[in-house]
């Protein structure tokens, strides 16, 4: 029974994972970029929900809609004020190193705001344990809850990808920009919808980690994001399916090592695993192989 | 043909002009007591960051490939040479020549991780090469939290769950300790040998760079086709310039470890956190531009100690100003800005060169 309640804490860590990757490969897709600020928007999206609640008693739903919002609007002034001077500059480093000033900034803003202490975060999800076969297997709400909302953020983006305007945009966008911009897109428009999207996913993604995990501090969002970039990675940057596949495989595999291997060794299994895939399939599990052409 | 050359001698000679008046001036400042205790004690780990920075140029700038796990080089070569001291403390008394060797021995190790490291994951590309070299420095970083080595008369015992599962013998010493690090490396390093190595690092990475190895390095930089179908041995070349670079992260990682008490490997120096603050160096100093990359690496190092009467707001204000001039120095905008303010200057200067030729 171990191994199946292992597998579904797994599973749920690895759609909190897939639900960050989401907005590394999106953001990577369309602007080329490492966002690497994106684990901190984690980070403060479980701050907003934790001031709403405590300070000004908001109830729990109320305070994840007003964390989503803020974290969207920040994930677009982020863009315009940060990233957007840098996308056309002659080196692609250059806008990873101001991602990496936004992440600096974001961390010490909430080490000035809220201090350095962990702080316990409460649970927002009201749903009850489930019991399952005579007691012998508990699946947490938490986890039930997790599952569910990356199943409908999968599945409503695909949607919105396929289906919408703004989505087929954003393809078009990722696939050629200067044909795009031909095409009638509005590609700072698109991007900045890019970076809005990544970044309300990133506010729920911190309720749900918070949730499951519950202690906040500055720092929170740095290793997550960091895994969810590896989980981007993982199943080929720049493809959403791919994103929840690396996201899932990399959670089940980080629960696994700690309870069958070693605890401390995790960390290295997870990037192990990572380097060998990467070794097998240079470009993830469902990236794209681009011939080179002469 | 003569003219180049002698640019590129009296850039380089610029270049190391410049560290040895750095140098000079903190020796006077050290002397008449205008350097804070503080400060004096950021010098050592300064040589270090300097070298990594050096170091790192030759990948990102050189070679062209971005690694964001050079801190794992140089926790390779710090824990390598801070074991070798430990041990050798009492069989080799002479502090320089045992110093010597454990710099050797340091970027010995770093340089072979390198290669080891390289042959795998120079075959990938771009982002993809740069996640996985993270991966790479994460788990040298948690191999050594795990690692637990101890000696006595029977000689080296090596474990992986604690020091008691060693089994040493009374009178035994444990050496690495896991998660608690080597204590008690001989604090060996100095501010004049970080000064005299990062000499030596730049004489290493100057004649690189303008070696025939140097211009088939780059010439895999600027174009990966062009340069195979012209008979560059790729795997060799990328190779090398990654080893070397290794190989000085190990030598920054000796000068780091024998100037701490003790030495742990935590995310703050060894971990990811490291390696991308070594990239902001490179990146802010220019890609590819050794003496850009000194100089970031000392003001970013000293940044937030000048700003410490600021206290909590520091780290806040060393953020923006990261940000503020990335985009002062990338953006398209703020570049055409500048030509057009500095356009002055800049013809003057040109007359002046064109006046002395």
């Amino acid at each position: 029974m171990s191994f199946i309640s292992y597998l579904i804490n797994g599973i749920s860590l690895g759609s909190v994972y897939a639900i960050i990757a989401l907005g590394y490969t999106m953001v990577y897709g369309i602007a080329k970029m490492l966002n690497f600020a994106h684990g901190d928007v984690i980070m403060v999206g479980a701050y907003v929900v934790m001031t709403a609640i405590a300070s000004a008693g908001m109830s729990p739903l109320a305070a994840v809609l007003l964390s989503i919002v803020f974290c969207t609007v920040l994930g677009v002034v982020i863009e315009s004020v940060a990233y957007r001077p840098l996308l056309n500059a002659s080196s692609s480093l250059a806008v990873l190193i101001t991602a990496i000033g936004v992440s600096y900034l974001l961390q010490n803003l909430a080490l000035l705001i809220f201090g350095a202490n962990t702080k316990s975060f409460a649970s927002v999800v009201p749903v009850p344990a489930l019991i399952l076969a005579g007691g012998s297997l508990t699946i947490a709400g938490e986890t039930i809850v997790t599952i569910i909302s990356c199943v409908i953020i999968m599945i409503g983006l695909t949607l919105f990808i396929k289906r919408s305007k703004a989505g087929q945009a954003m393809l078009a966008v990722s696939e050629d920009k200067g044909a795009a911009q031909l095409m009638g897109i509005n590609v700072n428009g698109t991007i900045a919808l890019t970076f809005a999207i990544g970044s309300a996913l990133a506010a729920v993604a911190g309720v749900l980690l918070c949730s499951a995990y519950p202690s906040l501090s500055p720092y929170t969002g740095a290793m997550p994001g960091i895994k969810a970039f590896v989980a981007a990675v993982f199943g080929g940057i720049g493809s959403i399916p791919g994103a929840l596949i690396g996201g899932i495989l990399l959670g089940v595999i980080e629960i696994f090592g700690k309870a069958y291997i070693s605890s401390q060794m995790a960390d290295a299994i997870v990037f192990g695993v990572l380097i060998v895939v990467l070794i097998v399939k240079p470009t993830g599990i469902l990236g794209k192989n681009i011939q080179e052409k002469v | 043909m003569k003219k180049t050359m002698s640019k590129t001698t009296r850039s380089n000679l610029i270049t190391y002009l410049m560290v040895a008046v750095i140098f000079g001036i903190v020796q006077v400042m050290v002397s008449t007591g205008n350097l804070s205790s503080l400060l004096q004690g950021l010098l050592v780990p300064l040589c270090a960051y300097v070298i990594l920075a050096v170091s790192l140029n030759l990948t990102v700038g050189i070679l062209g490939e971005l690694s964001l796990g050079h801190a794992g080089f140089m926790c390779v070569g710090a824990f390598t040479s801070a074991f070798f001291s430990k041990c050798m403390v009492d069989t080799i008394t002479v502090a320089g020549v045992r110093y010597l060797i454990a710099l050797l021995i340091g970027a010995a190790a770093a340089g072979l991780c390198g290669i080891l490291i390289g042959i795998p994951v120079l075959r990938l590309k771009g982002d993809y090469l740069a996640i996985v070299t993270l991966a790479f420095g994460e788990i040298i970083k948690n191999i050594v939290n795990i690692l637990f080595i101890g000696r006595d008369s029977k000689g080296f015992h090596f474990s992986t769950k604690d020091s008691m599962s060693l089994g040493l013998e009374d009178g035994g010493m444990v050496i690495v300790n896991g998660p608690q690090g080597i204590t008690g490396t001989p604090k060996d390093s100095t501010f004049v040998i970080g000064v005299v190595l990062i000499l030596i690092t730049l004489f290493v990475v100057l004649n690189l760079m303008h070696s025939r190895s140097g211009r088939a390095i780059m010439a895999i930089r600027d174009n990966r086709i062009a340069a195979e179908s012209v008979g560059i041995n790729i795997t060799k070349y990328k190779l090398m310039a990654f080893s070397i670079s290794a190989s000085l992260a190990g030598v920054a990682g000796v000068i780091y470890a024998h100037n701490l008490a003790t030495l742990t490997a935590q995310p703050k120096n060894f971990g990811y956190n490291m390696s991308i603050m070594i990239l902001v160096f490179v990146v802010l100093g220019g890609i590819g531009n050794m003496r850009g990359s000194i100089i970031a690496a000392i003001i970013l190092t000293l940044l937030p100690e000048l700003l410490r009467g600021l206290s909590d707001y520091r780290m806040l204000i060393y953020a923006v100003v990261l940000i503020l001039m990335m985009l002062f120095n990338w953006s398209p905008k703020a570049i055409e800005w500048r030509e057009k303010h500095f356009a002055k200057f800049r013809r003057k200067n040109n007359e002046s060169t064109k006046e002395a030729a």
